[in-house]
């Protein structure tokens, strides 16, 4: 099946079968622009491809929508700093045991570990801060490299 | 991603968020319900019954106008929030935050007076 590609995004598909072959996996790998405007499009790119693997239930597939438009505003507001010289890397394997995505910039990089939970009740008024705890809250792991501009997030089939 | 605002004859204004509230559109809605409150309008519903999702710049734009509206002597409300949807404000807290009713009408008619 061929999925329409925005014009803007550059999209590798491939997909190889897994040696213990119970089921395809699927990977896609995108180059996105340091631009907001992109958001929507590279979601609903990724879930077409989660879609075509059909196993998501309702509840992941928001769940996912959520956590890669997050992770992507992440990358292009504080990780590039919306420099149109600069791009953001998405990874994507949709397998039959999880759904595992990678989203990359070329920012020097943060220490998630610095980053405080946003939910004491003198917090709850602020109008950001929320990002990072949202994306934890909704995948089941969540790692990031060393420089720190690098996440990855996985959600397992259930 | 669109708003349709609407205004009734009980004084209610009720903005509809069409599609997606997230980084790349947050600013429209804040402008939307600035403006209108430049307008004179005091009581705002936002609908979130044909949203898909929300991210956390939505969500904190919701905070900054709830904030705004507040400080101008008014009100604002939701309503439509579907069981997806719903879990974002919950986990966040902001359900603690905010006035959620089911639907825009029920939203309406919790205004006082």
């Amino acid at each position: 099946m061929t999925l329409p590609v925005p014009a803007s995004l550059r999209l590798c598909v491939r997909r190889r079968r897994l040696p213990a072959a119970n089921g395809a996996t699927t990977e896609l790998g995108l180059r996105v622009p340091s631009d907001v405007a992109c958001i929507e499009q590279v979601v609903d790119l990724l879930m077409r491809h989660c879609t075509c693997a059909n196993w998501l239930c309702r509840r992941s597939r928001f769940n996912v929508r959520v956590a890669v438009a997050e992770a992507l505003a992440n990358a292009i507001v504080a990780g590039n700093q919306e420099n149109p010289s600069k791009s953001v890397f998405v990874r994507a394997e949709l397998g039959p045991e999880h759904v595992r995505i990678e989203v990359t910039d070329e920012g020097t990089g943060f220490n998630p570990e610095t980053v405080r939970e946003p939910l004491d009740p003198e917090d709850l008024d602020r109008p950001n801060g929320r990002g990072l705890f949202l994306i934890r809250q909704l995948v089941d792991d969540v790692r990031f490299n060393d420089q720190g501009n690098s996440i990855c997030m996985t959600l397992r089939r259930r | 991603m669109a708003f349709t605002a609407t205004r009734d004859t009980g004084g209610i204004y009720l903005i509809r968020v069409e599609g997606q509230l997230i980084v790349g559109n947050r600013q429209e809605l804040k402008a939307a319900v600035q403006e209108a409150l430049e307008s004179g309008e005091r009581r705002f519903v936002i609908d979130f019954s044909r949203t898909g999702y929300i991210d956390s710049s939505g969500l904190g734009a919701l905070v900054s106008i709830s904030k705004k509206v507040r400080e101008q002597g008014g009100d604002l409300r939701l309503s439509g929030l579907n069981e997806d949807l719903r879990s974002l404000f919950e986990l966040t807290k902001l359900d603690t935050l905010f006035a959620i009713s089911d639907t825009a009408e029920k939203a309406a008619g919790g205004f006082a007076g």
